[in-house]
């Protein structure tokens, strides 16, 4: 029955092709674009294979695996402390993030819990690592549309940013910081002060860009309405993150689960937007780019005293079990699947990375729209290439 | 934080019964009947279900349409055969550089709900979207040895197009019925599957051990004396 209700309807679309043709000056004949893997629109090295009817897209592929790393494999031998700086690599503008889930799970495995002191300072860095990912992209979503400056003013405020967890870990981009049961230092004294008043230009940033992009005409025309993602197709495709919650899901792991943060204990707020398009998912980013500041200064005001470390072994073993632990990442849900089997090295780690998913989508949501809106579709769906390719 | 500090939080996380996560075993057991195998609850932590290599597609049907689990987290494939390439530092390549016997490799051995083959695919889907309702559960079924074939689960839920290609092409195990399996990472002409454990790291294979060409003592290690590296 079905089967034949398509191909009437194949049939129907090809009389109605045949007939645009007949009545058409200049026929347009389907074509092949391939955007990437190196082209100046694209982020990283995501290949996207367009089949155009005139500017229209039949379909659409991304082609990911120009930079697969095979961390899952690596991961097989490398001791669990180890980890941490591979895993730091998967989404290099948010990195410390990468690390907790990991910790998380060994430490799940291992009934270890970070102190309390620890826990503050993760939850800190934290929402540190999601702010300097997402001024680059509140930043980048303008440069595919074609304005420049909003660029310049996120790489000028995200290195605020970036010199604050410098100082706590040495590294701007792979802190390798998290620690099985706490972390790797102490803060360095004045630091929480100069936080706080790093925030303040994290504020003013979102003001800036905001008053540059959200009224301005062009920006709405190109992204109101543009990439509609109803939510039940967003959960079937598991996206997560800013994504999901721009197509109205209200879902944020920090506040469901919780486990081995202090988000419980703050003041915050989940933004949703029920629109579900490519503006939905850049307001939606911006809140939480405001919201994460302000999480950033209550957790400077809340750090406890006491130990960094809980007592853990010199040489980590970790029992054999099985975990997975998610955390709500810059980029959505990033989760590690840690099978062990009671050595120096995990048996198996599955990365449930967030930008995987939200890319499977594509070329679901590309399928119809015009050649322009690919890639301010695919910037506003915020992907990092080594979040795809791991 | 001491060490009975540690293990009276241990002791309090596993004596509650988690009755959330047994009553949606349950409501597994009721839809599923005796396809739901084995089944493991983590108290306050997570649930795992391990339903029969038969039933792979309807779980998933029932995850989602019955209990509500609309979101998918992912999909993937554990080998569970030991390492014929040993399992860490002093690794079968080591040893038998080293002029030394390679040992047997020990038993297989499947993780929290059992199993009897070397191949199991495991699957995440959650309850989003309702504020104080969250839950995820971590299903897993046994993938036969012969044909290396599970159903796909694209018709229940579409994300799994891509993760059901990576755990093709990584572990070789087949999706029947999904629409295109297909090289998504690797090459066309790539032959084996990187996944796999028998499949050999090379640059395990031609270098030493990471940390081990450090003149350096290892953290731990007798003449570690001073303790600098204990958690590095």
């Amino acid at each position: 029955m079905t089967a034949i209700t398509d191909r009437q309807k194949l049939q129907y679309i090809a009389a109605q092709a045949a007939d645009a043709r007949v009545n058409v000056e200049l026929e347009t004949e389907g074509m092949t674009l391939n955007i990437g893997p190196q082209h100046p629109a694209t982020h990283g090295t995501l290949r996207i294979v367009a089949r155009l009817d005139g500017e229209q897209v039949i379909a659409a592929e991304p082609i990911p695996g120009y930079m697969h790393r095979g961390y899952e494999k690596l991961t097989e031998v490398r001791t669990y402390a180890q980890v941490t700086a591979l895993v730091n690599r998967i989404d290099w503008l948010g990195s410390f993030a990468n690390e907790v889930p990991f910790i998380l799970a060994a430490e799940q495995l291992m009934g270890v819990e970070a102190p309390p002191r620890a826990q503050w300072i993760r939850t800190l860095l934290f929402e540190m690592a999601r702010i300097s990912n997402l001024i680059l992209f509140l930043g980048d979503m303008a440069v595919q549309l074609g304005a420049v400056t909003p660029a310049f003013f996120a790489f000028r405020d995200r290195e605020y940013v970036l010199d604050q967890i410098e100082r706590v870990t040495g590294g701007r981009f792979h802190p390798n910081f998290d620690r099985i049961g706490g972390l790797k230092d102490d803060l360095p004294q004045g630091w929480l002060a100069d936080t706080k008043a790093t925030m303040d230009k994290v504020r003013s940033f979102c003001d800036e860009i905001e008053e540059l992009l959200m009224g301005a005409e062009i920006f709405q025309a190109r992204t109101r309405g543009v990439g509609v993602i109803p939510p039940d197709v967003a959960q079937q495709y598991g996206l997560s993150g800013a994504n999901a919650r721009a197509s109205g899901i209200d879902w944020d792991l920090r506040r469901d689960q919780p486990n081995g943060m202090v988000y419980p204990e703050l003041d915050w707020k989940v933004w949703t937007h029920p629109d579900g398009d490519s503006f939905a998912r850049f307001w939606v980013r911006l809140q939480e780019t405001r919201e994460a500041a302000s999480i950033v200064e209550q957790c400077c005001d809340g750090v406890p005293g006491g130990p960094i470390m809980a007592k853990v072994p010199r040489i980590i073993k970790v029992p054999a079990g099985e975990a997975y632990v998610s955390t709500e990442n810059p980029l959505g849900e990033m989760g590690y699947y840690v099978v062990s089997k009671g050595d120096l090295t995990p048996f198996r780690v599955k990365i449930r990375s967030a930008s995987f998913n939200n890319v499977s989508i594509a070329p679901w949501i590309l399928r119809g729209v015009y050649v322009p809106d690919i890639i301010t579709i695919l910037a506003s769906l915020y992907f990092i290439l080594g979040d795809i390719d791991r | 934080m001491s060490d009975d500090t540690t293990t009276t939080e241990a002791e309090t996380e596993a004596a509650p019964a988690d009755e959330q996560r047994d009553a949606l075993v349950e409501r597994f057991r009721d839809a599923l009947g005796d396809a739901v195998v084995d089944t493991h609850v983590l108290a306050g932590k997570d649930v795992w279900v391990r339903v029969a290599t038969e039933a792979w597609a309807e779980a998933a049907d029932v995850a989602r349409n019955r209990l509500g689990a609309r979101y998918f987290g992912f999909l993937s494939v554990v080998d569970w055969l030991p390492s014929p390439f040993g399992r860490s530092m002093d690794s079968e390549v080591d040893r038998v550089l080293a002029g030394e016997e390679a040992a047997e490799p020990p038993a297989m051995e499947q993780g929290v709900t059992g199993g009897s083959t070397r191949f199991q695919v495991l699957a995440r889907v959650a309850h989003v979207g309702h504020p104080g309702d969250y839950w995820g559960v971590t299903l897993k079924a046994d993938v036969p040895d012969d044909t290396l074939t599970v159903d796909s689960w694209v018709r229940t839920y579409a994300g799994a197009d891509w993760h059901e290609r990576e755990a093709w092409e990584m572990f070789g195990v087949s999706f029947a019925g999904h629409p295109g399996l297909r090289h998504l990472y690797l090459p066309g002409d790539f032959e084996g599957h990187p996944l796999r454990k028998d499949f050999p790291l090379l640059a395990r294979q031609v270098k030493p051990w990471p940390g081990i060409v450090d003149v350096e003592p290892m953290p731990g290690e007798a003449d570690d004396e001073d303790g600098e590296g204990a958690e590095s």
